[in-house]
């Protein structure tokens, strides 16, 4: 083999190596979608690990989105394949018509909108009511019904289920309850006073991972007042089409297979043994090994410095847009008086509208990740720089500002030698404000999969972990605190040291 | 030269320059007299083209003064006001130069023109690096000449100058501004309240009252004949008393 020979046929190799993780690669992920909620981590994370066993294509994790509008926004925009779902939720929420109950008349419906569902896994998440073992064997109770028989039980309610029409007021009509002591309490502190004996009947959801350690008796719904919040999995009418074996391995393996006691233990495992989700999700599927990528919850160290950098990136990338174009716009609102007041009453407008609302306006028109939360927190982080540079360019002297017409100073030289100099330290001001807001605002851009601290945050809210949440709320107040004096320092650069400190 | 011919200026419903017609000859210096809100400061305005008039034509050196002509019209003039109304952010070199700056002139051009001007208005070079807030009002009024010298315009525009100035540096500045008229020819218009300082340094000397001309011609003139008794009454408002007089 000649020498030109030999260096062909080791590309040819090398082409062949580095081509066939590629290949195998090439086929699409599977997106799988969560909830913010332990039960909705968890079977997104069964529904990643079938789907990594079956081999067929990668699975992509976006897990702990903000809410049903949220993961339900990014599977229709076609950000997300498949999520886990109540079929309760489907009817009220996304059908927009509590009327739809069954399984087949759901995925009827579903099925123009290019989405289908999967048989029911095999548990409910519903509200319910829970007694201590105890008082239920000693009183003989086994359903709601059995309750009017003894109105003297002390019960306590979560404040939400004490007011909502499908909670407390409407079951009491149902089922004709006479409980003379009825009380709001925090959920958090509900078990607790159940098991000491403070109060005897709470609400709980059917597959809450307390009522195995607590030892609780969940009363049975006997004239099925609460509606069927059956889980199921929302997938993309695409997903089944162009993954069958997949989809076939999702069914076999999960559809009836977990009832709701052993949700609620796996919830247990997650919430109360301080398992990470994958772990828990393995343990069902009968898996002794978990492989890295489904490990990844949890190892604080690890995750913090990626966290950061995705929340820096968040941070410096929409602050940098919302200064490139907060700046021009608050200029051209001091040139031009009307269309300024216009401009400034829209920003102000976009100000009032909730973070997480607006990053939820983002799904539909950017989808899920990183850009929409960008997008979002540049208009968030528009309204105090807007401003500022409005008010510092239109307060200057205006013996200043005509003495730059009469030297006749052209346009930009006006603009960089007198107005942008002497406003400086007010735009420095909306400068500084804005990123610190964003440090703050970016935790949220967890809830559409933007990444950065929320992520850690959102996690340890749904696992009511406080440690985990702290991992993230700590961090991103210490790079508040930085950033701040990152903008001190660039503000000694930029304000001319004659206007330094005359404002502040 | 410049030149107002019958300009009229309102402000809503308030007439500030009434009908008044100008000539300033090369090489004078004029003086606008008159009390606050007289509407002196607004036939300045006018000039520089920073107002447009309702009615009336003003002409710098056979010039027209209108938005397609201003620019050519400010080549011509340096504009001194108040305080001097430097930037704050700009050292005094800065600010002296940057018409300078504007037009592109050489930093070797511009340093030699910032030399020769602090001699002219008599300010120590050593100032030139400071900033206003670091310099005396008197200090910062020349820098103020100087900015409006850079480019060695035939007019000047003095919007009393010496306005915030204590008693000394006003006087000191008053001779020095007389010379300065008269070594470098220029054609000026200032305005001031001041009688002393429109008897220093004036040609001649329109007196306004309610935005009309009361009286125009020398501080002779208007000493001796007065054409109102306005005239006689705003001069004389300011003179010392007797006793002072004779005590000085």
């Amino acid at each position: 083999m000649t020498a030109r020979g030999r260096r062909w046929a080791a590309l040819a190799a090398l082409c062949a190596v580095v081509g066939a993780p590629v290949a195998a690669s090439a086929a699409p992920p599977v997106r799988v979608g969560s909830k913010s909620f332990t039960e909705s981590y968890l079977v997104a994370e069964l529904v990643a690990q079938v789907v990594e066993q079956s081999g067929q294509a990668p699975v992509e994790r976006k897990l702990g989105l903000g809410g049903t509008g949220m993961v339900y926004g990014a599977l229709v925009n076609g950000d997300l394949d498949v999520y886990p779902e109540y079929t309760g939720t489907i009817g009220r929420a996304i059908l927009k018509d509590p009327t739809v109950t069954g399984v087949a008349e759901l995925r009827r419906r579903l099925l123009p909108l290019g989405l289908t569902i999967s048989d029911p896994l095999g548990f409910d998440n519903t509200y319910a009511l829970a007694v201590r073992r105890e008082t239920a064997s000693r009183l003989g109770l086994r359903a709601i019904s059995d309750l009017r028989r003894h109105p003297e039980l002390r019960a306590s309610f979560d404040p939400g289920f004490l007011r909502r029409d499908d909670g407390w007021p409407g079951l009491r009509r149902h089922y004709d309850l006479g409980l003379a002591d009825v009380r709001s309490m925090e959920h958090a502190l509900m078990y607790r006073a159940l098991s000491s004996g403070g109060v005897d009947v709470i609400d709980v959801f059917s597959t809450d991972g307390q009522l195995a350690r607590f030892d609780l008796v969940v009363l049975a719904d006997d004239r099925h007042f609460f509606p069927d919040y059956a889980a199921v999995l929302l997938a993309r009418a695409s997903l089944p089409e162009r993954l069958p074996q997949t989809w076939a391995a999702l069914e076999r393996r999960l559809v009836g297979k977990i009832d709701g006691a052993t949700m609620a233990r796996l919830n247990a495992r997650v919430d109360l043994d301080g398992r990470t989700f994958a772990e828990a999700a393995a343990s069902f599927l009968g898996a002794s090994t978990v492989d890295d990528v489904g490990r990844s919850h949890r190892h604080l160290a690890r995750e913090l410095a990626r966290h950061t950098l995705e929340h820096v990136v968040l941070v410096a990338v929409s602050l940098m847009v919302a200064v490139a174009v907060g700046v021009p716009l608050g200029l051209l609102a001091a040139r031009r008086r009307l269309l300024g007041q216009l401009e400034l009453a829209s920003v102000g407008v976009l100000q009032t509208v909730p973070a997480l609302a607006l990053l939820a306006f983002m799904i539909p028109l950017f989808g899920i990740g990183k850009v929409p939360a960008l997008v979002a927190l540049s208009l968030y982080a528009l309204l105090p720089i807007v401003r500022n540079t409005y008010t510092g360019v239109s307060t200057i002297d205006p013996r200043l500002v005509d003495m730059a017409a009469v030297m006749r100073l052209r346009g930009w030289q006006r603009l960089a030698w007198i107005e942008l100099p002497l406003a400086s330290v007010t735009i420095m001001a909306g400068i500084k404000t804005a990123a610190v807001l964003t440090v703050g605002t970016a935790t949220l851009a967890a809830f559409i999969g933007g990444g950065g601290y929320g992520t850690l945050i959102v996690t340890g809210l749904a696992l009511n972990d406080v440690a985990t949440i702290l991992a993230g709320a700590i961090p991103a107040a210490v790079m508040a605190l930085v950033i701040h004096a990152v903008f001190e320092g660039i503000e000694r650069l930029i304000v001319p040291l004659p206007l330094r400190g005359r404002h502040v | 030269m410049i030149t107002l011919h019958d300009v009229t200026k309102t402000f809503g419903s308030r007439v500030v320059v009434d009908h008044v017609s100008l000539v300033v000859a090369p090489g004078t210096t004029e003086i606008l007299l008159g009390s606050t809100g007289c509407g002196k400061s607004t036939v300045l305005r006018l000039i520089l083209g920073l107002l447009v008039p309702d009615s009336g034509e003003i002409t710098v050196d056979g010039v027209p003064v209108t938005a397609t002509t201003r620019d050519d019209v400010l080549r011509r003039i340096g504009y001194v006001v108040q305080e001097g109304a430097l930037y704050p952010h700009l050292t005094a070199a800065a600010n002296a130069t940057l018409p300078a700056r504007a037009d592109g002139w050489t930093p070797t051009r511009t340093a030699e023109r910032l030399g020769l001007l602090a001699e002219v208005v008599g300010l120590e070079p050593g100032l030139l690096g400071l900033y206003p807030a670091q310099l005396s009002g008197g200090q910062r009024q020349r820098v103020g000449m100087m900015r409006a010298l850079m480019l060695d315009p035939p007019a000047l525009i003095l919007d009393e100058p010496l306005g915030a100035l204590d008693p000394i540096s006003r006087s000191e500045l008053q001779t020095q501004l007389a010379r300065i008229f008269s070594e470098l020819r220029k054609t000026v218009i200032l305005v001031t309240h001041d009688v002393r300082e429109a008897f220093v340094l004036g040609t001649t000397i329109t007196l306004l009252n309610a935005g009309r001309i009361v009286q125009r011609g020398t501080f002779a003139d208007l000493a001796r004949r007065p054409a109102a008794p306005f005239v006689t009454e705003f001069l004389s408002a300011q003179t010392p008393p007797p006793e002072m007089r004779m005590s000085l």
